[in-house]
């Protein structure tokens, strides 16, 4: 036989359990709520508040391999790192264009970060008999907040942008150099251009470019109009 | 009885050293005599001419398909190309190494390796596109340094970009010929870089018009053969006049 006291307080610890189920789940669907709202009222295009100012990009034709110069205005954030990133995107805003000349999917997402820093003298670099203090000059130069020389853009590409490129000799080098190109006419200190992509270093571009290479901005000068 | 034993054994060492020392004055005496002259009718032959190898090196192949063509993937366009170019030049005497001769995987690394193993005077990469139009010639984007006696690996094609540029330019005036469209570029490509030779890479687009109509695919056969005979006649170019003038540099 049970005793009454110890059937009681089974009920009440019964009631209890239900109660707190009930509790929790009418938490859990407001807290549902709160985040479908959150996500309706989200803005779907980030606020223009920089001023719009004129970017110079060099535009890549598939059809005579050469690069056209073409001044656009958009609206470019003053930090040089996003600076350089809005300018690419919009360079491959172009090419992700139905008419693009140089037809390449994914636009402005394409480009994950781009980081500027001090470049690296590669007619110094340092050599397995280097002291170790020029060693150390040459690998951490001066800090990027005091650097006014030349600087290295290292360029985060995402996996999808390189996995739909098209693969090719002729439309992988004019990215590679397009890019660096644009580069190099918006932030004349930038001398060299490295690629990662997903952060992640890689071979080549997509069968063909070299992407473990430092490309030289002057690389790209040269190759702008080369065409017989 | 011990001493009677061992008189025989140094009777032979004795006879032994004295052989050898007869032999090796018999050596020294002929070493000093003055060798037979070459019969005055004889004249001095010519050195002999260098031989003229050409590396054809067919892009990707095996697990790596390389870009995809309307009808096949570039590997298997790269390796008929291969093949239908070392035919037509071995018919003319040149002598022919490619980096793979079925659909295989050949390291990058491993191409430059066949690449200047084989001494080429030029070394193609053949390469396949659906963007563009007509032949895209690239050599190495490098800066072009001296000949040295080491270099590095991944920058060995910077002492021959200079002959690279020239076999671009003798490629560049047999295509147009041929009437194909071209361009010509300069590139940054793993397994070029590293090849010591004059070396170029041709990629391969249909040909199209100034509609940008395409004229001639990849998969036209004719066009094919345009290609091969084009290339063959640049080769037999410059093996009859430009590479013969710096053949041994660097």
């Amino acid at each position: 036989m049970i005793p009454r006291y110890q059937t009681v307080l089974l009920i009440v610890l019964v009631l209890a359990s239900v109660g707190m189920g009930l509790g929790l789940w009418r938490q859990l669907e407001r807290a549902h709520q709160r985040l479908l709202t959150g996500r309706d009222s989200a803005p779907t295009q980030a606020p223009q508040v920089a001023p719009a100012e004129q970017a110079t990009l060099l535009v890549a034709n598939d059809d005579d391999n050469s690069m056209l110069t073409q001044i656009q205005s958009l609206p470019l954030p003053q930090d040089p790192n996003a600076r350089a990133r809005a300018i690419l995107g919009k360079l491959l805003d172009l090419y992700a264009a139905p008419d693009s000349a140089h037809p390449i999917p994914g636009g402005a997402n394409s480009i994950g970060q781009v980081f500027l820093l001090p470049a690296l003298d590669l007619q110094t670099a340092p050599t397995p008999h280097s002291s170790p203090q020029s060693k150390a000059e040459a690998l951490h130069p001066a800090a990027p907040a005091q650097s006014t020389g030349p600087e290295l853009a290292v360029v985060n590409l995402t996996s999808a942008f390189v996995a739909g490129h098209p693969s090719g000799l002729e439309t992988e080098t004019l990215t590679v150099l397009s890019i660096c190109g644009t580069l190099h006419a918006n932030l004349p200190r930038v001398t060299q251009v490295r690629f990662l992509v997903d952060g992640q270093p890689r071979a080549t571009l997509a069968g063909h470019a070299d992407l473990t290479r430092t490309y030289l901005a002057a690389e790209a000068e040269t190759a702008e109009g080369a065409h017989p | 009885m011990p001493s009677s034993k061992a008189a025989p054994s140094t009777r032979r060492v004795s006879l032994a050293l004295a052989t050898i020392l007869a032999a090796g004055c018999f050596v020294s005496v002929a070493a000093q005599q003055p060798a037979p002259e070459t019969p005055p009718s004889a004249a001095p032959q010519p050195p002999p001419p260098p031989r003229f190898v050409v590396l054809l090196d067919a892009a990707h192949g095996g697990d790596d398909p390389g870009g995809t063509l309307k009808t096949q993937a570039e590997k298997q366009f790269t390796l008929a190309l291969s093949v239908r170019l070392r035919s037509l030049l071995a018919a003319r005497g040149i002598q022919v190494v490619t980096t793979r001769e079925s659909d295989s995987t050949v390291d990058l690394n491993r191409r430059a390796e066949i690449a200047n193993h084989a001494n080429a005077q030029a070394c193609l990469s053949l390469h396949a596109s659906e963007s563009g139009a007509g032949a895209h010639l690239f050599v190495s984007s490098l800066p072009p340094v001296q000949p040295a006696r080491f270099s590095a690996w991944k920058t060995a094609q910077a002492a021959w970009v200079t002959r690279s540029l020239a076999l671009a330019g003798t490629l560049n005036s047999s295509l147009l010929q041929s009437g194909m469209t071209v361009t010509l570029g300069r590139t940054a490509l793993l397994a070029v870089d590293s090849m010591t030779c004059p070396a170029v890479a041709i990629e391969i687009a249909p040909e199209r018009g100034a509609d940008h109509q395409t004229t001639a695919d990849l998969d036209d056969a004719d066009y094919q053969a345009r290609v091969a005979s084009a290339i063959t006649a640049a080769l037999l170019e410059w093996r009859s006049g430009e590479w013969r003038t710096e053949a041994r540099r660097p």
